[in-house]
């Protein structure tokens, strides 16, 4: 209680604007005490870990671990294959929304419902699952090996399929409902405006939809950057050729060589919170452009 | 085939719209439908008797015990952390509250292979607590704890970002009647706050079962993969699979297929159910679950 009424008196003295009564409801000191320390005993401490223990490789060590060529090698690929992946979600992505909510077929609701199903299903069974359609003996590895001498599994492309399967949801989830907000009158004052269709849909439509797009294209992204389960198995997982990052961390670990590992994950922590710094601009962005329209 | 009504200024013309949707549904077929397909397809390949006895062999038996144990012990402490969390943050007007949110972002943009490994760092015999653990004859990693603190850490955030939103958007008007009117903080939460968040709740506590019964990769850190003992669903799918006992691993991984089939479908009935209640309390549809927009379009 006292540190609620603390609260009020700092919130009042500095005169910021404050929603009306926010802070008279009891229990502030316990939801955030405990918020917070639970918050500091799994998460943070936890994390900072990484950066301690990769100290012990003094900082020319550290640079050696985390730019020897096999590291560099993985980089490229996880960043190139999660672009990849995340560029062909945008694409795809926007497409699946724009039928999902524009136009009517048969069971499109069932469709609508599975798109989530690479939130919910265990990475591990996407990756087995992706490795036995595209490898030789599969349904589709045989037909793209036969038919166009393509080899996806235990590639490089194999480690794009997974990826672009973990990341359907996000772009589609997050323009399906700024797709659904739109109102119609706005195409129909550009029609009536002598605009063509495609140029609604170019000049109107699309820049409605581009905060959007881009927060799901940042969000397929992430989470392609740091994934494991999906790719491990389809990858092949050869050093320097088809080897992530994450996968290399976890050779390192099995190696014993811990500091190594705690090098590496403290780039790919640090990427992330790039990421995650990129992706509240962008929500941002998208939160004023829907309170614009509104 | 797209039975949309509209004028013709407003619509594409129908050879545009027809292969519009063939794209985007061969997309959705091949990337989705396929991979899902491929999973029970390999899991009945050599027929009902392997599966079964796939799925209740001792070592699968123990697994399927243990992602059980792991998903009941980090539901109710999500649970208690996502209310907590989202009461803090929606109730009250704090400095830093902003990082605070952001924060619990933090497990979805980590790789879960960081996730796994911050926990050996702390507790493997190499690690701050190793030598201290050892003299006590504890073992966090490599063992049960260590499986469940990952599983804590990649799913803590899914009840509290639900509920943010949810929360901040009813407001705290009808809680504070509740103050004027004389009742407790406890029956504040009970009778007013509850009610108002349960589908909120029920939406974030599947998700992050969901995750919890699913996690490979942190989880594959810390476990050590000692069959029988540490080994979840998915390792013990992993394990079959580099064995090469495709079937058994399919027909465990099914049975992780079917729990997301699950998911899915109560998903959806909870985004109809959050919706109709909406529509019914004449309340906007933005204090719904953002998903719920689309399951309240597709009722209409």
């Amino acid at each position: 209680m006292v540190t609620a009424s603390l609260q009020q008196t700092a919130a009042f003295t500095r005169r910021r604007p404050r929603r009306h009564g926010a802070g008279i409801l009891p229990g502030f000191g316990l939801s955030l005490g405990y918020s917070v320390l639970y918050l500091c005993l799994l998460v943070l401490i936890p994390l900072a870990a990484l950066p301690i223990k990769s100290a012990d490789l003094g900082w020319s060590g550290f640079w050696a671990a985390v730019t020897a060529p096999r590291v560099l090698a993985s980089y490229q690929l996880t960043f190139g294959a999660s672009l990849i992946a995340a560029l062909v979600n945008l694409v795809f992505g926007a497409l699946a929304a724009w039928v999902l909510v524009r136009y009517t077929f048969p069971g499109k609701r069932v469709l609508d419902a599975l798109v989530d199903l690479p939130f919910a299903l265990p990475t591990a069974v996407a990756g087995i699952a992706l490795t036995a359609l595209y490898s030789r003996n599969g349904w589709l590895g045989s037909l793209l090996e036969q038919g166009l001498g393509l080899k996806v599994a235990f590639t490089p492309k194999g480690i794009v399929v997974a990826l672009i399967f973990i990341g359907i949801p996000f772009v589609v989830r997050t323009v399906q409902p700024v797709l659904e907000d739109l109102e119609r009158e706005i195409e129909e004052a550009a029609a009536s405006l002598g605009a063509h269709r495609w140029q609604v849909i170019r000049r109107v439509l699309l820049p409605a939809i581009l905060p959007a797009l881009l927060t799901g294209f940042a969000l397929a992204f992430a989470r392609a950057v740091g994934e494991y389960g999906s790719v491990v198995f389809i990858a092949g997982n050869m050093p320097m050729v088809s080897e992530i990052t994450p996968l290399l961390i976890i050779s390192k670990l099995e190696q014993y060589d811990y500091a190594g590992a705690a090098a590496i994950a403290t780039v790919m922590l640090a990427m992330s919170f790039v990421l995650l710094l990129a992706i509240n601009l962008l929500q941002a962005w998208q939160a004023r452009g829907r309170e614009g329209r509104a | 085939m797209t039975a949309a009504i509209l004028p013709p200024h407003l619509n594409e013309p129908r050879w545009v719209r027809c292969i519009l949707l063939l794209l985007a549904l061969g997309f959705l077929g091949l990337f989705l439908l396929l991979p899902l397909a491929t999973v029970f397809v390999e899991a009945f390949k050599k027929g009902w008797v392997l599966y079964l006895a796939s799925i209740t062999e001792p070592d699968a038996r123990s697994a399927i015990r243990l992602t059980l144990i792991v998903a009941a012990i980090s539901l109710p402490l999500n649970l208690l952390f996502g209310v907590a969390m989202a009461w803090a943050v929606t109730k009250f007007q704090f400095r830093g509250k902003q990082v605070l949110i952001t924060l619990i972002d933090l497990p979805f943009s980590v790789s879960p292979v960081v996730a796994g490994l911050i926990f050996v760092l702390l507790f493997g015999s190499q690690g701050w607590f190793g030598p201290w653990l050892q003299a006590h004859d504890l073992k966090i990693v490599y063992a049960v704890p260590g499986v469940i603190l990952a599983t804590l850490f990649v799913t803590f955030p899914f009840i509290a970002r639900e509920l943010i939103p949810l929360m901040q958007a009813q407001g705290s008007d009808e809680e504070q009647a509740a103050l004027t009117l004389g009742a407790s903080g406890w029956q504040i939460f009970r009778r007013v706050t509850l009610p108002n968040i349960k589908w909120g709740l029920v939406y974030g506590a599947i998700l992050s079962n969901a995750r919890a019964m699913g996690e490979f990769g942190a989880v594959s850190v810390v476990s050590g993969q000692v069959r029988g003992l540490t080994n979840t669903m998915t390792l013990h799918v992993e394990i079959l699979y580099n064995e090469y006992q495709f079937s058994a691993a399919f027909a465990v991984a099914s049975l992780l297929a079917l729990l997301a089939l699950a998911t899915l479908a109560i998903k959806r009935l909870v985004e109809w159910r959050s919706a109709g209640l909406a529509r019914q309390d004449a309340v906007p549809t933005t204090t719904a679950p953002q998903a719920c927009k689309a399951g309240a379009t597709a009722t209409a």
